[in-house]
């Protein structure tokens, strides 16, 4: 299974990641990502392939990929 | 100091009966360091069981094993950062056998190939002896690098990281110094007290080695001891019980409140524990571990929330400021402690304490906040009448110390 990878150093919480990948991804009060699958990096799912790379390049940190 | 027997290698005390400042003192003692291949040096370490001293306890055979597989030549890096600071071993290590810890790092390079060996000493550490010591030895110089970077300078990425000229703020662990090091090489990082303990497996063997500790948990370790005795480092086998090593280090037994466990990323154990034994098969139902063996003692005068709410402040600060969960929970939790350490206090803090916890957990590149959320948890768990007490208003601690 392919997971994304956040890079907790880059990530400065513009939370695009959690608006595109909402199943996966929630923010916290302060906008940083929470991963929903109580994975540390969560497991994208084959139906959730094309919203992960969206959100991929939708980072303006670069501080996503899938791996 | 000319103590020159090898005769205590027998019994409990190992690495810290090795007392030679010379090149020449350290050869007529133990004999040079044996040369091993890469395949002979995993297996050896592999058989012996040895764990790495410096906190994580990973084995160390394979984490040379992740090295060693690699196509370009790794960097070795001794890890004497000792950015805990309730710890004193690698200061007293590089003290009293600088050559020892020089020969683990010597095994580990010329097994590896490595054309570079770094031993990095921490802000809290004189480096002259060792720096000495590193001139003296024939064979590959050791590069001796002072180094900064306070608590978290020690954590592997945030080490590799200051080396490469950059600063002391650990990595994304996706991509771990295993992979890609010291100048993008694949690194092995090994804490000071692994080598010492690696420079003597190589000459005396895995049976040896395995005649301390428990078959599960073996050899010996060096553990800091604190609180109600002055500050010592003893050397005791793994699954020792914790009552004998604080009657080693002179802790008065009544006196004890609690101790706290693996430093300020550990785990706070009541009195009663007194039988536990410090491996990790008596130590995981607490959740607990030595981490890099440390031990600090609570007197039973003292509030452990209060120590606990200092802690938490100090290790919100010593953050390296990169992830966001981490720069924005940490202070947030330790203010809610900090709260919650004044008698009289709003019972919803608990509940907040809780809260916060589970935001910082695994949302670090680094453990610090999974390692400061483990400590709060642990406080919460062992100090939790005395919470209760709190609420009510009330606290027994009768002075500051």
């Amino acid at each position: 299974m392919r997971r994304l990878l956040i890079d907790r150093t880059r990530c400065d919480g513009h939370g695009s990641c959690a608006e595109l990948l909402p199943e996966l991804l929630d923010l916290d009060e302060w906008g940083f990502p929470i991963s929903l699958t109580g994975e540390r990096d969560p497991a994208v799912p084959r139906s959730l392939a094309a919203h992960g790379e969206r959100a991929v390049r939708a980072c303006p940190l670069m501080a996503l990929r899938i791996g | 100091m000319t103590t020159t027997s090898i005769a205590p290698l027998t019994g409990t005390q190992r690495v810290l009966a090795v007392r030679t400042e010379s090149w020449r003192e350290h050869v007529d003692a133990l004999g040079p360091a044996p040369r091993l291949s890469s395949d002979e040096l995993i297996r050896l370490v592999d058989s012996a069981g040895l764990t790495g001293r410096g906190g994580a306890g990973f084995p160390t055979a394979r984490k040379i094993a992740a090295v060693a597989a690699s196509r370009r030549t790794p960097v070795v890096v001794g890890n004497a950062m000792e950015g805990e600071f309730l710890s004193h071993k690698d200061r007293t290590l590089l003290d009293q056998a600088p050559h020892l810890v020089l020969d683990g790092l010597d095994i580990l390079g010329r097994a590896l190939g490595s054309r570079r060996l770094i031993l990095a000493t921490g802000e809290r550490i004189d480096s002259t002896r060792v720096r000495r010591a590193a001139a003296e030895r024939p064979g590959r110089l050791v590069d001796v690098r002072d180094l900064g970077g306070g608590f978290i300078g020690g954590q592997e990425s945030a080490l590799v990281s200051q080396l490469n000229g950059r600063a002391a703020v650990p990595q994304d662990p996706h991509t771990p110094v295993y992979v890609r090091g010291i100048d993008g090489r694949p690194t092995l990082v090994a804490n000071a007290e692994t080598l010492a303990q690696l420079a003597l497996l190589a000459r005396f063997g895995p049976d040896w080695f395995r005649s301390q500790g428990t078959p599960d948990d073996p050899g010996t370790f060096l553990i800091s001891v604190s609180g109600l005795t002055p500050p010592s480092v003893l050397e005791v086998p793994r699954g020792i019980r914790l009552r004998e090593v604080l009657l080693q280090a002179g802790v008065p037994l009544e006196r004890v409140g609690a101790v706290l466990l693996g430093g300020y990323h550990g785990t706070w154990l009541r009195p009663g524990t007194g039988d536990v034994r410090l491996c990790e098969e008596d130590l995981s139902p607490y959740g607990a571990s030595t981490g890099a063996g440390i031990l600090h003692v609570l007197s039973v005068d003292s509030c452990g929330l209060r120590v606990s709410a200092e802690i938490a402040t100090y290790l919100a600060a010593q953050a390296a400021g990169q992830c966001g969960p981490c720069v924005n929970g940490m202070p947030r939790m330790a203010d809610t402690l900090t709260r919650l350490a004044v008698p009289g206090s709003d019972p919803r803090l608990v509940a907040e304490v809780d809260r916060l916890r589970g935001l910082v957990i695994g949302r670090g590149a680094c453990a610090h906040p999974d390692g400061t959320a483990r400590f709060v948890a642990s406080t919460m768990l062992v100090f939790a009448r005395h919470v209760e007490a709190h609420l009510r208003g009330e606290c027994h601690e009768t002075s500051v110390d």
